[in-house]
């Protein structure tokens, strides 16, 4: 819609920047105020520069630390994008059924993280877990994710498609509602196969959902704390330690103050860079060919 | 066009799928209805003598309900907060254009996106310094941090739906801006307000980190309560599954009440 | 090219009809002749586009049958009828070239990709598409998408009859009459039955050999666009077609005289043999009613309430008793407000009983 220019608008917005600014600029600036100094204990501080940028750029750790996230990442979208493509195409298109299964899937997304983390904890002990015990004794594995890093790892990675798998399905779910039918009906004419129909129609009509999704979940699954927390504490080991486990143990278990303010700034700087790749490329995709435009004209008159 | 073949194979996938979505969870309530003995002397697919006394412990012991009473409170505070300040902001962002709008916008979302570890410390010391640490509000106003971007996103996609014709056409009725906004404007995007707070409330709920550092005794969310039972010695697995069974009832019933939205919801309308 | 034939076709969207309100598409019985242009004209809701996708076969009708030159088809799904369907807003294959979505439905049927090129050429070249055929088809204006959409359906040699369902709805003002143009232009090559439904008449008019106009679920009248107006076999006909539409007076008989508000109305006498009840109405248009400054034999006294001038003629509404009736004038003739006189020519007089015409 034409907007109309009209500066006054600020006041609508002044609550919220107001509101925003105190939670994110106030305390960022106490981050960045650390991250130049060298704190012994109250009131003893050293301004040190960049030093402790330079020192977390070069830490091996912060390194591993940043390469595993990486991966889990990539491992997290190669299987949730599919999986929840898939599960939408399943879903009932309207009814009570259709209430019903989302109601369902969207179950695990509102159950606290920690709540998530302590679920996977018994289910995946050999002793007291449906699931441990079920690879252990049934299936005739060796499995401990308290002992061995792969087993800790695999473990958080089907928690996590345990855990947000819905929200990419919901996603898709609700672009597939938005075709319309008009389509089905001249692929249906054009004697198109069901693979052609997922392929020509519904795949490129759910692009910009799935951008989303996508986006989203790179972003979250990159910054994961409480879950993996809760399982394994960033054991066996390392094979774990995520990023922002990494950064609070820094902070909050070691009271390194400065190092882990200048990684904060580090990783927030990140993620930042990514949030605007994410907003340009959302906004191009919006504005660009057909793709979307189309569905607006399919509300029938 | 779709075969009945292929209509069964979804079938059974998608109830596949369900069955492996619900284990964990029938596995937790599982535990609730047993013993910690029973627990621990052997694994057993349904309890052999259900007992209600994890669930009695947690009704009856304040450290534990006062968790939950704790955390409805601040998520509560928090999405009526959230959704009151960003309905002007999404109109703003929804029907004008003013200097600096784009990069306004830009920058809300990226608080959405902030990680949540950065901001412990800092806010640990700021609460601390206004003397907010340990109350409802704080918990309230920390989540806001991300919500209120995600509550102006989603709001200001549900606004952008209603044609500006209605804005116009009220002005010339006669309305002035705020009779317009609240008796014309709001039942228009009712489900857009419902399809907000049920995210506001989805993201604070389940957010721990924040919760359990601004907060000590009299705030306390549920979920540093279970944790406080995590380490302690000799782990109550019995209570600790109750409590989490208990956590997921606020949010299953908030998805049953906007569960014609749901999907329409997630789309955002922005897509 | 197909002859199709409707018999007893009725459709409901209820899974268990008990009523005739619970039917979308009343009972009926049609045949649309091969290479016919029709036009489905009637009001939103009127059971049209449940017509169209009864034959196209993408509903199953609750009952009846349907035939192709005499095969039955009912059971047949959309496919494998021969028939293509062009919808409201374009509907295309968005990531595929203009080429592709042309040879999109001769590659599903396995025809050879030498015969696919030629034949796509050949559509191509009648559309005007041919410079575009190597574009992605999603960046093109909506008229162009229009036709792609068309060009699905001729492509296939073998299409009976194409379908049209509200095709013009998103096309700019301007570009309408080019497609439609382009339209009669297709049915006069190839000679294919087209069934084109709108809630336009001046499109339905215009574009059709054959009108159908529905209302409330039935075929109230099939005919040429010159019989419906002149003839209207059912008062909502004689409303929605013409602008403005047909005068329509309530009126009650008595001692064998048509009344209207009290007012006797000069009725031909065969008509008013036939009618047997009591719910009457008195049909003319305001093309053929008269208006007179003086009083005369046979006219009727009204007051003139209004008088619009719309360049070439003008629109004289005025009051008969309770109720309101225009006619239209030529330009010309000097009108007053005020008491006037209407005549009504009895033969362009009608007479309708329950709606029908007598």
């Amino acid at each position: 819609m034409q907007k109309t220019k009209n500066n006054r608008a600020w006041w609508l917005v002044l609550p919220v920047v107001l509101s925003v600014s105190f939670s994110a600029i106030i305390p960022l600036m106490t981050v960045v105020n650390y991250s130049v100094q060298d704190i012994f204990g109250p009131g003893q501080r050293v301004f040190v520069g960049n030093e402790w940028f330079i020192d977390t750029i070069r830490d091996t750790d912060l390194h591993a630390a940043f390469f595993r996230n990486l991966l889990f990442s990539f491992e997290v979208l190669l299987i949730e994008i599919p999986l929840g493509v898939l599960i939408a195409l399943a879903l009932p298109p309207k009814g009570w059924k259709a209430s019903l299964c989302l109601v369902l899937i969207a179950l695990p997304l509102l159950i606290p993280w920690n709540v998530v983390g302590t679920m996977w904890q018994i289910f995946g002990r050999a002793d007291i877990g449906l699931g441990g015990y079920v690879i252990n004794e049934v299936l005739g594995f060796d499995y401990n994710y308290t002992l061995d890093a792969n087993d800790a790892w695999y473990t958080i990675l089907v928690m996590d498609v345990w855990h947000w798998t819905p929200l990419v399905a919901l996603l898709a779910y609700a672009g597939l509602r938005a075709i319309p039918d008009a389509y089905y009906q001249a692929a249906r004419i054009d004697a198109a196969s069901p693979w052609a129909v997922f392929r020509y129609i519904q795949l490129p009509k759910l692009r910009g959902v799935l951008l989303i999704a996508l986006l989203l979940r790179f972003m979250d699954s990159f910054m994961i704390y409480t879950e993996p927390f809760v399982v394994t504490g960033g054991g066996p080991g390392n094979a774990t330690t995520f990023l922002s486990i990494f950064l609070s143990k820094l902070a909050v278990g070691q009271f390194d103050l400065g190092p882990a303010a200048a990684f904060s700034l580090i990783y927030f700087l990140f993620i930042q860079f990514f949030c605007y790749i994410f907003f340009t490329i959302i906004n191009n995709t919006g504005n660009g060919a057909g793709g979307s435009g189309d569905n607006r004209q399919g509300e029938a008159s | 066009m779709i075969s009945q073949r292929s209509r069964w194979i979804s079938r059974v996938l998608l109830i596949l799928y369900f069955v492996l979505l619900m284990l964990p969870i029938y596995w937790m309530f599982n535990m609730s209805l047993k013993t910690n003995e029973e627990i621990l002397s052997g694994l057993t697919l349904w309890p052999q003598n259900p007992t209600l006394a994890n669930y009695q412990t947690i009704f009856t012991d304040p450290s534990w309900y006062s968790g939950y009473i704790n955390s409805i409170t601040y998520t509560v505070m928090n999405t009526v907060m959230s959704v009151v300040i960003a309905l002007p902001a999404a109109y703003a962002f929804s029907r004008y254009s003013f200097m600096g709008d784009n990069h306004l916008f830009f920058w809300l979302l990226t608080n959405r996106m902030a990680p949540a570890a950065v901001f412990l410390l800092p806010f640990f010391q700021l609460y601390q310094n206004i003397g907010l640490y340990d109350t409802h509000l704080a918990v309230a106003l920390a989540h806001m941090l991300f919500n209120v971007p995600l509550a102006v996103w989603i709001l200001e996609g549900f606004m952008s739906g209603i044609p500006k014709e209605i804005d116009e056409t009220a002005a010339i009725d006669g309305y002035s801006f705020p009779r317009f906004f609240f008796r014309v404007f709001i039942p228009l995007i009712r489900s857009g307000i419902g399809v907000t707070a049920f995210f506001c409330f989805m993201f604070s709920w389940v957010e721990l980190l924040l919760a359990r550092t601004l907060t000590s005794v009299n705030a306390k969310p549920i979920a540093a309560t279970m944790t406080r039972t995590v380490s302690a010695s000799g782990i109550d697995w019995g209570l600790l599954a109750a409590a989490g069974i208990l956590t997921i009832i606020p949010g299953a019933l908030v998805i049953y009440f906007v569960r014609n939205y749901i999907a329409k919801g997630f789309a955002l309308g922005r897509v | 090219m197909a002859e199709i034939q409707l018999q007893g076709i009725a459709h409901s969207y209820e899974p268990n009809p008990q009523s005739d309100a619970d039917y979308a598409v009343q009972p009926l019985d049609m045949t649309w002749e091969d290479g016919g242009a029709y036009a489905l004209l009637g009001p939103s809701g009127c059971g049209k586009t449940s017509m169209l996708n009864i034959i196209s076969g993408l509903i199953t009708p609750t009952n009846g049958r349907i035939l192709f030159d005499g095969a039955d088809v009912t059971a047949l799904p959309p496919e494998r009828r021969n028939i293509a369907q062009v919808f409201q807003f374009p509907v295309l294959y968005d990531t595929m070239s203009v080429f592709d979505n042309l040879a999109f439905p001769l590659r599903n049927r396995g025809m050879a990709e030498s015969d696919v090129k030629k034949r796509v050429a050949v559509v191509a070249d009648q559309l005007e598409l041919t410079a575009d055929l190597k574009k992605r088809a999603a960046g093109l204006s909506a008229d162009a998408k229009q036709k792609i959409s068309l060009g699905r359906g001729l492509v296939r040699s073998d299409v009976a009859a194409i379908l049209f369902d509200e095709p013009l709805t998103v096309i700019d003002p301007h570009m309408k009459w080019q497609l439609r143009s382009k339209l009669k232009q297709i049915h006069q090559e190839f000679q294919l039955t087209l069934i084109y439904v709108t809630h336009d008449q001046t499109e339905a008019l215009t574009f059709a050999d054959q009108v159908v106009v529905m209302h409330e679920g039935s075929v109230v009248q099939v005919g040429t666009p010159q019989a419906l107006f002149e003839d209207p076999a059912h008062t909502f006909v004689g409303y929605f077609i013409g602008s403005p539409g047909m005068n329509l007076l309530p009126a009650t008989i008595t001692n064998g005289t048509i009344l209207v508000d009290a007012t006797a109305i000069p009725i031909s006498s065969q008509l008013i043999q036939k009618v047997s009840g009591q719910a009457l109405t008195v049909g003319i248009r305001p093309e053929f009613v008269g208006y007179r400054s003086s009083a005369e034999p046979n006219a009727v006294a009204v007051q003139v309430d209004r008088i619009e001038d719309l360049g070439n003629f003008k629109i004289v509404t005025a009051s008969l008793g309770a109720q309101t009736l225009k006619a239209k004038v030529s330009e010309d003739q000097p009108v007053s407000m005020g008491a006037g006189w209407f005549v009504f020519p009895p033969d362009q007089t009608k007479l309708y009983q329950d709606n029908k015409a007598l």
